[in-house]
């Protein structure tokens, strides 16, 4: 922390950030008929100069008022640990009723931050359990989005006939995925699934006899509730049909968020299971420390195996979910940025817990639907948030841990700090 | 033979590129291993801060191509490195010491942000630029098929072995390189033995987003056209370079960088240029099945 004047280190920062700001915003570069011509914009870069000189000011009378946290679990996690017993089942109960409550795009809004959710929970087996660093989770998404629609596009079969079918699929990627990548640790790890989720997308977008390539797949079919379809008529064989409804384009909606709901308390329900019998165990012994694993008789190449498929199986429901949800998928809803946000979301939300995902997802997919009006400027605030998150709260929104195996019942929680993020 | 001659010298120059940005993120990775996701998008801040150069030199009447290059190269080097100064700065530095995912999220945050301030400070349209020097030497004229080595070519394999020369005198034979070599060591012990790591690992910043920033130029020079996404996916292939050359290796990261670039343009060239990425990527993944620390990495010993 330096130790300058806030005055001095504000002016500081100005000058910085007039260096930063007078070429890029400052000269914009536009097209014209001879070439690049430059516009100056002036006031703009005197705004933004202006304002990092008020912000820096402001954060340093602020430091300077109250001195830094230094404990491991801030106000905010105890706060939610005090909220601890009521705020899963208030949650969870607001997810089941918001549908009768709420609007056509909040119900919308739901259902993403809920599929956002499910593949939290999904990568969180992989990177949050397991210790393994993937940055290609979108790859097995984009497998179940994929195989779903193939199925579906060659066989005519419905939509809750493929989803195993697209989640044994997406977990034999998985599989496929982590026999090379066994032996590599940390950022080799990291690299090598960044890199296969783009040749999955590269793939995707070339291989046209097959993908449809830039177009992508359209016409996915619709999910059915016991044969009854969602259509805008009341024949027989439609829901609106047979319950005798008024066909209302909302109750295909608040369907659909039933079945990402439901996807996604299965996914938790799993990972919570599975961390209580010997695989979820040895997942996290893995993560906590590999030799000891090895010396323990642990077969590692299964565990890490299983980690990859299960994660990936998830990752394909969630897949299928998008494409019976869109009706249309294209390449372009695969790429990096959905394997970052995951990610993000994972970390963010304090990696291992399951209450943090939901919290993240809330924040991270939320948050940004909230700034729909400011367009461009959208992902703009979207990633300092991501850095100011980051720096503020580096151990994530939940911060405390209850442990998975305890020798005495009612063990307290642990903070986060004390858990091993894994090597691999 | 004519073609395939064609194809190394094309490959050369792009790996020149791809080396210039894999040496920023090994560097990095060296002296504080994390991945620093932005990397790639101070490379594409770099390009713009040389196209505005470049055409406000034109607009200024500086139209000597060799006195506008060397003004362009300072400029967008000494601005670049301060956007890597700062955001080691602000993204970074509170985070050191914190897990190792923290940080990598925080940079994959200043990668979005960069790619987004880009778009709306400059636009979406994808920038052209006029060549600057057109022509080059015609090596052969066999098979009707000439291989052509442009000036261009020649002024990026100069530029980068400059740079790539200056580099290793600044690591190799200052006090600077002194310390960093240190720190790469072992950051505790070098912060005990009386070195300013906060400084030392900003400077690391620094020169690799000044390396970056003329990759950036290169690049500009070479297209002719930029827009804001370039920088992810050079840098996805730089940092694919710095893993298989052996992260943490200068020179790995060079030899990855020219492996990428040739394994890209012979792909390209002969089987598909859909395809080339995967081709990229396919052969880091095999390489590092072998190598699990790339071709000229150290294998870490774990202690017990």
């Amino acid at each position: 922390m330096s130790q300058r004047a806030p005055l001095l280190d504000a002016f500081l920062s100005a000058l910085v950030a007039l260096g930063l700001f007078a070429p890029m915003v400052g000269l914009q570069t536009t097209v014209g008929v001879h070439g690049i011509v430059l516009v100056p914009r002036p006031f703009a870069v005197a705004a933004l100069v202006g304002a990092v000189f008020v912000l820096r000011l402001l954060v340093r009378l602020w430091q300077a008022r109250r001195p830094p946290e230094h404990a491991g679990v801030g106000r905010i996690g105890r706060a939610f640990a005090g909220l601890g017993p009521y705020l899963v089942p208030a949650l969870l109960a607001a997810a089941l009723l918001m549908p009768w409550f709420a609007n056509r795009a909040t119900i919308d809004l739901g259902v993403l931050v809920l599929t956002y959710v499910m593949l939290g929970w999904g990568l969180n087996i992989v990177v949050g359990l397991a210790g393994l660093l993937d940055l290609g989770y979108v790859a097995f998404y984009a497998v179940g989005a994929y195989s779903y629609a193939l199925i579906a596009e060659n066989t005519g079969l419905g939509f809750w006939s493929c989803l195993p079918a697209a989640g044994a699929l997406a977990a034999l990627w998985g599989i496929t995925l982590g026999f090379p990548v066994l032996r590599l640790r940390g950022d080799y790890l990291a690299i090598v699934t960044l890199a296969f989720g783009e040749i999955i997308r590269v793939v995707l977008l070339n291989w046209v006899s097959l993908t449809g390539g830039p177009n992508g797949i359209s016409g996915i079919p619709r999910p059915t509730l016991f044969g009854l379809r969602f259509t805008m008529s009341d024949e027989p064989g439609t829901f609106a049909g047979f319950f005798h409804l008024a066909p209302s384009p909302m109750q295909r909606q608040i369907f659909l968020y039933y079945i990402i709901l439901v996807l996604a308390l299965l996914t938790n329900w799993v990972t919570l299971r599975l961390r209580r019998q010997p695989l979820g165990r040895v997942w996290e012994a893995l993560r906590e420390d590999e030799i000891a694993c090895r010396s323990l008789g642990i077969n590692i190449t299964t565990t890490k195996l299983t980690a990859f498929a299960v994660g990936a199986c998830f990752g394909g429901f969630a897949g299928a979910f998008f494409a019976t949800r869109q009706g249309f998928i294209s390449p372009e809803s695969f790429t990096f940025m959905e394997s970052a946000t995951v990610l993000a979301i994972v970390v963010l939300g304090g990696m291992g817990s399951q209450l943090g995902v939901v919290l993240a997802a809330l924040v991270m997919i939320g948050g940004p639907e909230m700034f729909r009006p400011l367009a461009d400027y959208r992902m703009l605030i979207f990633g300092l948030a991501l850095v100011v998150m980051m720096v503020l709260r580096p151990r994530g929104l939940v911060t405390e841990r209850r442990p998975s195996v305890t020798l005495r019942r009612n063990a307290g929680a642990i903070p986060a700090a004390m858990i091993a993020e894994g090597r691999g | 033979m004519a073609y395939a001659l064609q194809q190394l010298i094309n490959g050369i120059t792009l790996g020149m590129i791809y080396g210039l940005i894999a040496v920023g993120y090994t560097m990095v990775y060296g002296i504080i291993g994390m991945i620093n996701f932005a990397h790639g998008d101070v490379f594409m801040i770099g390009a713009f801060l040389s196209l505005i150069a470049l055409s406000g030199l034109a607009s200024l009447g500086i139209t000597a191509v060799p006195l506008a290059l060397a003004i362009t190269l300072v400029f967008a080097a000494a601005l670049a490195a301060l956007y890597g100064w700062t955001i080691e700065r602000v993204a970074y530095r509170p985070l050191r010491g914190s897990f190792r995912l923290a940080p990598l999220i925080s940079a994959i945050g200043m990668s979005i942000t960069l790619q987004n301030f880009a778009q709306v400070s400059q636009g979406a349209r994808v920038k052209p630029l006029a060549p600057l020097l057109p022509g080059g030497l015609v090596l052969s004229h066999g098979e009707g098929f000439a291989v052509q080595l442009s000036w261009m070519q020649i002024a990026i394999a100069l530029t980068t072995v400059l740079c790539l020369g200056v580099f290793t005198w600044l690591v190799t034979r200052t006090p600077l390189g002194r310390a960093m070599r240190a720190c790469e060591q072992d950051l505790k012990m070098a912060s005990l033995l009386g070195i300013d790591i906060n400084q030392t690992i900003g400077l690391t910043f620094v020169i690799g987003a000044a390396l970056a920033a003329v990759a950036g130029l290169m690049f500009l020079l070479y297209y002719g056209a930029i827009d804001f996404y370039i920088g992810f996916v050079a840098g996805v292939k730089a940092f694919t370079a710095a893993v298989l050359g052996g992260i943490g290796s200068l020179p790995g990261a060079v030899l990855g960088g020219l492996l990428i670039g040739l394994i890209e343009t012979f792909w390209s060239a002969y089987f598909s240029v859909q395809y080339k990425d995967v081709a990229a990527f396919s052969i880091l993944a095999i390489t590092l099945v072998f190598l699990p620390t790339g071709l000229l990495g150290r294998t870490d010993v774990e202690k017990v």
